[in-house]
């Protein structure tokens, strides 16, 4: 029962990851309609900006846990401001195309600076050690993470759906220009909000970043199960990439200890079967 | 939205004789290849390449699918042969037949299911698939995971045509290349091709005038997925290897971008940028990581200033469709 358990807990951590991810995925697919390719890539950043952080500059994971997704969201917006907004109009496959090329980039860069194997990021040690629940042993730092990011979603969807600000985003979606006849600077609220979809995926990063290692290629796997979590849920709305994210991470962890060969694989297979079904995904609104 | 490439120009007699023309110019200039200085395996592993990303390139040239994961009919036909001609001894002939069989047989699960979402989401759906397939074949017993198959035979072609012969050899791929650049060639060039074309440009339209859209685009995929086979069971000669590298996403991602880089949509496009992009890779090679980069940039500059790539250019400066 131990093990089962200790698989749930992996499996909740890594839907917290699947779920940031997600949420800034559809965060910018429905402002900007691109698919953020780069996002992996941008997740890795988070968790290097948090690394050198305490390297180099010594600041502690509280203060990367605030600064890294600024520090990273600001390199989104800079993106967005000198390549993204060119595609605005043009079909979707070309935003999918530039994220990817960017993804090499930074990807590659880091690669060549860093190899391929993991830098170490110590656990801060106000979350070190463990509690014992009785059933099982909880690390404190990983529960940390789930709680932590768990919040950080519930923040994120209520300043979409229950704010002014949140508003007005979503009528820019439907309607950018109508938006701009009302005054709102609509260009100014796109960089925006790729900065904080971004913001998201380098939280992510840093809260990874003491569990898994900081590695150059941390994110580029990762996007993938995560792509196959936005089609399985269908980013038609933002609690639907939340509770798809989480449950998904909890399918896997279950996976890892009733059938662990498919652990790598029952994400897909799920995405297989669910698109067999409902082929516009568990939340989605058709293409 | 504008569409995806730019195809405004009619096709003519006059642009099908252009056409004609610089199809026998490039099958003369490869042909003459072994009585140049050029190292033949080069040329070779370019021209698979290159009919991979013409395959590619039918589907989101002519389709507008913008498939992610077409390594995955690649590396499956590529495994396959491999297979067939190492374990089970099959002549060439058969060996590449069974590589192709695969390919049809994956292309037609994988295209059932993807064809159900269109855009981005088929890309992604892709894209997971040629992941799990990755896994797949990572785990199952008879690719031999990290280590691939390798030291596959590569045998007498009909009995008759020794392929460790490496110009006889370069002559089978450079035909099976040629047949295969024909095949689609025709394919685009036929009402089918016209039908796809039209649902590319505008699909609810397409439905309206009463074509059953759905089937055109899984017989595109079909097809593409199959001839993406064929390339990867002539690449088993080629290389005489079969690995986890060509199944894997990075591979479907360089695909699109010898496909991006010699201009989508175009004929001859997919073969420049493959050319291009293999003689990157052979004479990058001692840049290391740094390839990755010029590989993004390139994939940024195009995007951003070249969309429609070399051909494409040349073709829209001339006002000919290429």
């Amino acid at each position: 029962m131990q093990a089962l358990y200790a698989q749930l807990l992996v499996g909740l951590i890594n839907g917290s990851f699947y779920a940031l991810l997600s949420l800034g995925l559809a965060v910018i697919f429905g402002m900007l309609n691109i698919i953020n390719f780069a996002h992996g890539a941008l997740y890795m950043m988070g968790a290097f900006c948090a690394y050198f952080l305490l390297n180099l500059g010594g600041i502690n994971y509280w203060w990367a846990l605030l600064l890294a997704p600024i520090i990273v969201g600001i390199f989104g917006m800079i993106l967005e401001r000198t390549m993204l907004q060119w595609l605005a109009g043009l079909d979707h496959l070309y935003g999918l195309l530039l994220t990817f090329g960017i993804a090499l980039i930074v990807q590659g860069v880091f690669q060549n600076y860093f190899g391929s194997s993991g830098l170490p990021y110590a656990i801060p040690d106000q979350l070190k050690g463990g509690m014992n629940l009785g059933f099982m042993f909880l690390p404190v730092y990983r529960g940390w993470v789930v709680v932590f990011s768990l919040v950080v979603c519930l923040a994120t969807w209520f300043l979409i759906e229950k704010t002014r600000l949140g508003a007005y985003l979503r009528a820019a979606t439907e309607n950018p220009t109508l938006v701009r006849a009302f005054g709102i600077n609509v260009p100014r609220m796109i960089t925006l909000t790729y900065g904080l979809g971004v913001g998201l995926a380098a939280l992510a990063g840093v809260l990874s970043a003491p569990i898994n290692q900081v590695r150059p290629l941390m994110g580029a796997d990762l996007i993938i199960v995560v792509f196959a979590v936005v089609v399985i849920g269908g980013m038609g709305s933002i609690m639907g990439s939340i509770i798809t994210g989480f449950a998904l991470g909890v399918i896997e962890g279950l996976t890892k200890y009733f059938y662990p060969e498919a652990s790598n694989t029952v994400v897909f297979v799920l995405m297989v079967l669910v698109l067999l079904v409902k082929p516009t995904g568990l939340t989605g609104r058709a293409a | 939205m504008t569409a995806l490439t730019d195809d405004t120009l009619p096709v003519t007699p006059r642009a099908m004789r252009d056409e004609m023309i610089l199809f026998v110019v490039m099958a003369l200039l490869l042909a003459s290849v072994p009585f140049t200085g050029v190292y033949p395996f080069f040329v070779m592993q370019a021209l698979c390449f290159a009919l991979l990303a013409c395959a590619f390139n039918l589907l989101i040239g002519y389709g507008g699918l913008l498939s992610f994961g077409h390594a995955m009919f690649m590396g499956t036909a590529g495994y396959c042969s491999g297979h067939a001609l190492k374990v089970w001894g099959l002549p060439p002939e058969l060996g590449i037949l069974v590589g192709i069989a695969a390919a049809f047989g994956l292309s037609l699960i994988t295209g059932y299911i993807s064809i159900r979402r269109q855009g981005i989401y088929f890309s992604m759906i892709t894209l997971a698939l040629s992941q799990l397939l990755y896994f797949i074949y990572l785990q199952a017993p008879f690719t031999h995971g990290e280590d691939g198959i390798q030291g596959i035979p590569q045998g007498h072609l009909f009995g008759v045509f020794d392929l460790s012969k490496p110009t006889v050899l370069y002559y089978v791929v450079l035909v099976g290349f040629l047949a295969g650049f024909l095949l689609i060639y025709r394919i685009i060039n036929s009402p089918f091709g016209e039908v796809l074309k039209s649902i590319r440009e505008n699909e609810p339209r397409a439905i309206s005038l009463g074509y059953r859209t759905d089937q055109y685009k899984f017989l595109a995929f079909v097809l593409s997925g199959t001839l993406a086979g064929f390339a990867g069971a002539l690449k088993v000669f080629v290389a005489q290897n079969a690995s986890l590298t060509d199944v894997h996403w990075s591979m479907s991602g360089e695909v699109v971008l010898m496909t991006l880089v010699g201009g989508l949509g175009t004929i001859f496009g997919p073969v420049v940028g493959a050319f291009v992009i293999i003689a990157m890779q052979q004479y990058l090679a001692g840049f290391g990581q740094w390839v990755t980069v010029i590989q993004g940039s390139i994939f940024v500059i195009c995007v951003l200033t070249f969309r429609r790539g070399v051909i494409g250019e040349i073709a829209h400066y001339f006002r000919r469709s290429l």
